[in-house]
């Protein structure tokens, strides 16, 4: 008996020797992302511990694109954001200099390791009959979408509407420009967030169709009965890439820069891929594309880099105050 | 010994006093002075064009109407809902009064939510409205409504004690002297209340301009519209312009600070009578 003991004691003994102290990590993303991450960490945790033996617990923190990035700008210790768009991880940049510029060319495809895109969520039967953008401007269709000022969801539908307009009239980009406020024209309720859109649209019954992420418009298919909605997939539409990086400050600081970087690294690997295009985001990787290829409908994307020159650019030019959304409400 | 501290009863005014002040700073002025330390990074000019905006004058007009006149709205039926709890037993009583207290203890998004849901055009109220043509929900009535129904415990909670203290032999005697109803209540009751009830409706009127949580729910928040001023700093800081939501903070507070200084002047003038 005393033997075991002290074999027992000997084996924990170099158990916590050889066993690394576990770890944690926070993840600040936004809100869409609530359900992924969830599995995700699961996953990610698993895999961390069978190959380096180390036990790591993710926390998540979700909330508006926008808001999250201030918090992490004002001091929260973020060891990674995965945001809905690039431009508010400019910001974190910029503001506070946690991250080198050069931060989006880090990892592949933009630092995005899913993207998305924009759709339209109609009633179940599309009574209205609408297929595309230019029905979304014809009097009498109610179209639900989130404030572009507020939102990041909503920079994209609007950017989506834009360039939909500006390349059927030949890129006249004034053309477009009445063609966006006459679908604003058309927006009863702007909600500061894609969230409280979806509830407006779904159980309010406000609105004929609503602008909606791709990922978010499956939720709530999924959440609230494919017999009272469906999804329609314009010609064209804007590849929203929401991307990730390491906040380099913070992790240097707690030191847990290597472990940081493996989860995200891991969002590459093929089961990140797998679970990725499980929750409705358009995966990467050619053999988890090709798995939920029947699950996203073919649609041409354009980035916003061609498009518009980039987040900053866009961003400065239409989304600013007193810029081109400002003037629709004039 | 001085005679000046023989006044009070209880020692220790030093101490407390000290107190009074460390703790104010700390909790109200030493924030409250960031606000204007952000906003001295801006020059005069962009001050001036960022809280002079046509968008932005047509939140203030909404933020402080609305509250406005949902105060007034309060200060006449939190009167009635004082009134009849101080005064009447019945039977519930108590589960009425606890009813009072809900507006402060409920998270006000959670507020905002409901409200949206029964005063939408598919809502139980909202759908009984609609065929009136009376569209609540996404309009500034939705917003007046969220704003009174935060407002009313502040009346209520004021005027009550004040009014259970107020003997109702006074009220006899008034009207054995031969007072009519009308004349006992504008000469008899109303002095005796009316500090208590302008401090309800101060409070109720100060906290509807600062409401955030339950109106963006119901406003729409249609830029001219149906914006309120808390939702354009909101905004303001969506876009990392942190000078420009903190000029319009200023815009607040100063405006608050200034109606409930007048507020208060009228409460002491109105207490001396």
């Amino acid at each position: 008996m005393k033997r075991f003991i002290t074999a027992l004691l000997i084996g924990t003994a170099t158990l916590a020797v050889a066993a690394p102290k576990p770890v944690t990590l926070l993840n600040v993303s936004y809100d869409p992302t609530r359900e992924f991450y969830v599995d995700f960490n699961a996953a990610f945790a698993r895999h961390w511990e069978t190959t380096t033996g180390q036990k790591v617990t993710i926390k998540q923190s979700h909330g508006g694109s926008g808001k999250q990035a201030r918090s992490v700008i004002d001091g929260l210790p973020a060891d990674l954001v995965t945001l809905a768009l690039a431009y508010d991880i400019d910001a974190i940049s910029e503001k506070a200099k946690l991250i080198p510029a050069s931060w989006q060319s880090r990892l592949p495809h933009n630092s995005s390791p899913y993207f998305s895109t924009i759709v339209f969520l109609v009633r179940k039967g599309n009574p209205k009959e609408i297929k595309d953008w230019d029905d979304l401007v014809k009097p009498g269709i109610s179209v639900i979408t989130p404030n572009p000022k507020t939102s990041g969801g909503a920079r994209w539908n609007y950017l989506a509407a834009w360039e939909f307009a500006k390349r059927r009239n030949g890129g006249d980009e004034s053309k477009a420009r009445e063609f966006v406020s006459a679908l604003f024209k058309n927006v009863p309720v702007l909600d500061s967030g894609a969230r409280g859109a979806t509830t407006t649209f779904v159980q309010r019954e406000i609105g004929d169709v609503f602008l909606s992420w791709e990922n978010e418009a499956f939720l709530a298919l999924k959440e609230f009965g494919a017999d009272k909605l469906e999804i329609v997939v314009p010609s064209i539409s804007i590849l929203a890439e929401p991307p990730v990086t390491v906040i380099d400050k913070v992790v240097d600081r707690r030191g847990t820069r290597a472990v940081a970087e493996a989860y995200l690294n891991f969002l590459y690997s093929e089961e990140g891929q797998d679970l990725a295009g499980k929750h409705f985001y358009r995966p990467r990787l050619p053999a988890a594309a090709q798995k939920y290829a029947t699950q996203f409908a073919d649609v041409a994307l354009f980035t916003i880099d061609e498009a518009f020159g980039g987040w900053k650019q866009a961003q400065e030019t239409h989304f600013s105050d007193g810029g081109v959304f400002d003037q629709i409400y004039k | 010994m001085n005679p000046s501290r023989k006044t009070n009863v209880l020692p220790g005014f030093g101490l407390s006093m000290g107190f009074t002040i460390t703790y104010l700073c700390l909790i109200v002025l030493i924030p409250l002075s960031a606000a204007f330390l952000k906003t001295a990074t801006m020059g005069w000019p962009a001050f001036w064009e960022a809280i002079s905006a046509p968008r932005v004058l047509a939140s203030y007009r909404l933020s402080f109407g609305v509250s406005a006149i949902a105060a007034l709205v309060n200060g006449v039926f939190g009167f009635i809902v004082a009134w009849v709890l101080a005064r009447y037993t019945f039977p519930a009583k108590k589960l009425v009064d606890a009813f009072v207290d809900l507006p402060f203890a409920l998270p006000t998004a959670v507020a905002g939510i409901a409200l949206t849901a029964i005063y939408a055009e598919n809502g139980w109220i909202g759908s009984l409205l609609a065929p009136l043509g009376i569209k609540v929900a996404f309009k500034p009535l939705g917003i007046g409504i969220a704003l009174i129904f935060i407002g009313l415990p502040f009346v209520v909670r004021t005027l009550q004690p004040i009014i259970e203290d107020l003997d109702a032999d006074v009220e006899e005697a008034a009207a054995s002297l031969g007072a009519t109803r009308a004349q006992t209540f504008f000469r008899v009751v109303l002095p005796a209340v009316l500090p208590a009830w302008l401090t309800g409706v101060a409070m109720a009127f100060a906290r509807a301009v600062g409401e955030f949580g339950s109106v963006v729910f119901i406003s729409g928040n249609m830029p001219m519209k149906t914006e309120i001023t808390p939702l354009l700093i909101i905004t303001k800081l969506e876009q990392y312009d942190y000078a420009g939501a903190t000029a319009l903070a200023v815009v607040m507070l100063v405006a608050s600070f200034a109606l409930l200084l007048l507020i208060n002047l009228l409460q002491a003038w109105s207490a001396r009578r």
